[in-house]
């Protein structure tokens, strides 16, 4: 084994010793901290495009590759793995990118604002890279366990009584989804013997009939400790308060940990109870399906209903999350590959307005915003005698920048063409008109039509929600309350959008990606194979026996 | 010894939703530690609880499985219960800062009108 397969597990060892590393430098020397910090995310970027590309590499006939790494050369159901696929490969990268933006966002004043800042971020790195990695179940329990330590500092990062309220709740909703998973856990432990989840996909068609009930009651167990984590509607009312408390470089690394919850349930179902799980297959989607569209419904009130921005952007998680919940519960290879589009350009357009939105915020009187949808729900017509005097107002560039990233934004949370969200939102719409084995003149179910709508409406809602705050904020007289943004503040915005605009042109390279991560998710036999077959080193063993 | 371990659960993990659902935060970490034990309990069981049989293997020679115990759930019960107890601090100097911060322990940050 070369050290071309040791770069498996360098997205978990290299944040953990970064921040083991940052831990001994004095809280003073901030740019030291801030220096190692940059170095460490940038070079996680480097190896998780070596790991997407590693993913991608086409073997035989559209089969997925998969790189399995065994802890401690112990053979797979034994020991615990490390996964790669495409999915995995996906997740890590999404992570190193949204990373690098709320770095160095953070690096403008945020990071000075509490101590162990560059630690914890290093921290939830290791915690998210391992979740999206492993293929262990009880090992995926302790990665979220390290992954949601790291997020209770973070959010409490910067302090306030007002955060420290939003974290207690957000620290005892996680700990209470955390006994959840446990029961979970075990309970599937019980009934199968086996924590491996490739081991588990072979082991559950032949549960005894006797058993399967337990099994399933531990797997719905498990389900909603996931769904608590991704927001689901009525297991979501903590996530738009917590994050919108959080100081925005947190909540923009934040956007992908309701992806965590995703991400799980899309690999568990479809590997645990997808189409070759006998008895059992299929087992959850309607749930998922319907508490999906339930939280789209909740949270496209919601955006509707947010006077700040922040709470609005956390809302608008909840729709991203209902989307994709629904769409995994709709079971369709299609379906889920314009899931996955949707979520990559969801993710990193929430993550940019959560930055955003401070920068716009700096401006204003916090209290500014309920006093003006207070005005427009009263009326008021008092402004209209001086219009006159304003002829020919210069826009000051910061406010033109900002002006330009907002309406970007606005268009990638509503969905309009041309940007990516829209090519996403499509994809899924045009999955879902044409299910697989559809007959000329037949009809779509009910259940669909609910679904295409409650997509569609929650991009109507998003649009008027954001046109409301854009008003306000940008076409507000102005008097001199320009924000002063720096330039390492507006980069990382501009660098998300950016690579929206880019999922955009290269829309078909994407896709063409997305695809054959659906096909090989909802195939996972040969998953299961490389991961149980991967053999054990030779020349370790003897050492060992010696 | 099934049964007693069955009420033992039943009594941890009731008592520690009741507390949770309390709006005073020590009612809240106390309900969270009971509901931890239950768990801890519960995962332990999983691995059917008998007596006097060891968990790790002695001998070199053929080995029968049947006289052994399950290892696997007593080492997760072991990791679950150091998380859990890491988490449970973490969460107790949360409580501390925000009575300090609100100068309430109702768990909103302000007495109910």
């Amino acid at each position: 084994m070369g050290w071309a397969d040791q770069i498996l597990i360098a997205p978990i060892i290299l944040p953990l010793v970064t921040g083991a590393l940052l831990l001994l430098f004095d809280e003073r020397r901030h740019f030291l901290k801030a220096m190692v910090n940059v170095v460490s995310t940038l070079l996680l970027v480097v190896v998780s495009l070596v790991l997407l590309n590693f993913a991608d590499a086409p073997v035989g006939n559209g089969a997925a590759t998969t790189g399995v790494y065994l802890l401690g050369n112990w053979a797979a159901p034994f020991g615990i793995v490390l996964v790669l696929d495409r999915l995995s490969a996906l997740m890590v990268m999404l992570t190193a990118v949204l990373a690098v933006a709320s770095l160095v966002f953070s690096l403008a004043r945020w990071h000075r604002s509490g101590p162990h800042f560059h630690t914890l971020f290093q921290l939830l790195l290791m915690g998210l890279n391992g979740a999206f990695l492993t293929g262990d179940l009880f090992n995926l329990f302790v990665f979220f366990e390290v992954l949601l330590a790291a997020s209770y500092g973070l959010v409490l990062h910067g302090s306030g009584a007002l955060r420290v309220k939003a974290g207690l709740h957000y620290i005892a909703v996680n700990l209470a989804g955390a006994s959840l998973f446990l029961i979970g856990v075990s309970l599937i432990y019980g009934v199968t013997g086996t924590l491996n989840m490739a081991d588990l996909a072979v082991r559950i068609p032949a549960v005894a009939a006797g058993d399967r009930m337990l099994l399933e009651a531990g797997a719905a167990i498990l389900g909603v400790a996931f769904l608590v984590k991704a927001g689901m509607w009525p297991l979501g009312f903590w996530l738009p308060n917590a994050y919108s408390a959080a100081a925005a470089p947190v909540a923009a690394i934040f956007a992908i940990l309701s992806k965590v919850g995703i991400y799980v349930l899309l690999r568990l179902s479809l590997l645990f109870f997808g189409a070759e799980a006998g008895a059992s297959a299929g087992f959850g989607n309607s749930w998922l399906l319907f508490g999906g569209m339930a939280t789209i419904g909740f949270g496209a009130v919601g955006v509707l209903a947010s006077q700040a921005m922040g709470r609005l952007a956390g809302f608008y998680l909840l729709v991203s999350s209902g989307t994709l919940l629904a769409a995994i519960g709709t079971d369709s290879v299609a379906v889920t590959s314009g899931a996955l589009y949707y979520m990559v350009s969801s993710t990193l357009t929430v993550s940019a307005f959560f930055l955003l939105i401070e920068l716009v915020e700096r401006a204003q009187d916090p209290a500014s915003d309920v006093l003006a949808v207070t005005m427009e729900a009263y009326g008021d017509d008092t402004d209209e005698d001086d219009i006159q005097d304003e002829v020919g107002v210069t826009i000051p560039a910061t406010l033109a920048i900002l002006g330009i990233c907002f309406a970007g934004c606005g268009v990638l949370l509503a969905g309009l063409p041309p940007l990516s969200g829209f090519i996403g939102k499509f994809a899924m719409l045009t999955a879902l008109f044409n299910p697989e084995g559809l007959a000329p003149g037949g009809g779509i179910a009910g259940g669909t039509w609910v679904l295409v709508t409650l997509i569609i409406l929650s991009g109507l809602s998003a649009m008027i929600a954001m046109t409301r705050a854009g008003i306000r904020t940008f076409w507000a007289p102005i008097e001199g309350t320009v924000p002063r943004v720096r330039v390492i503040e507006i980069a990382p915005v501009a660098f998300l959008l950016v690579l929206c605009l880019a999922l955009t042109v290269k829309g078909g390279l994407a896709m063409r990606y997305m695809d054959a991560t659906a096909q090989s998710l909802h195939a996972p036999a040969s998953y299961v194979q490389d991961v149980l077959s991967a053999e054990s080193l030779p020349g370790a063993k003897t050492e060992a026996a010696q | 010894m099934e049964l007693t371990l069955a009420i033992a659960i039943g009594v941890l993990t009731g008592s520690g939703v009741w507390l949770l659902l309390r709006p005073r935060t020590f009612q809240l970490i106390i309900g969270l530690s009971l509901i931890s034990y239950g768990v801890n309990l519960f995962i332990f069981s999983m691995g059917r609880p008998r007596f006097g049989a060891p968990p790790v293997l002695l001998t070199d020679g053929a080995i029968n499985p049947a006289d052994y115990t399950d290892p696997v759930p007593q080492a997760l019960v072991l990791t679950a219960i150091v998380i859990g107890f890491a988490t449970t601090a973490l969460f107790l100097v949360v409580l501390l800062v925000s009575r300090g911060l609100t100068g309430s322990d109702h768990v909103d940050g302000r007495e109910p009108r």
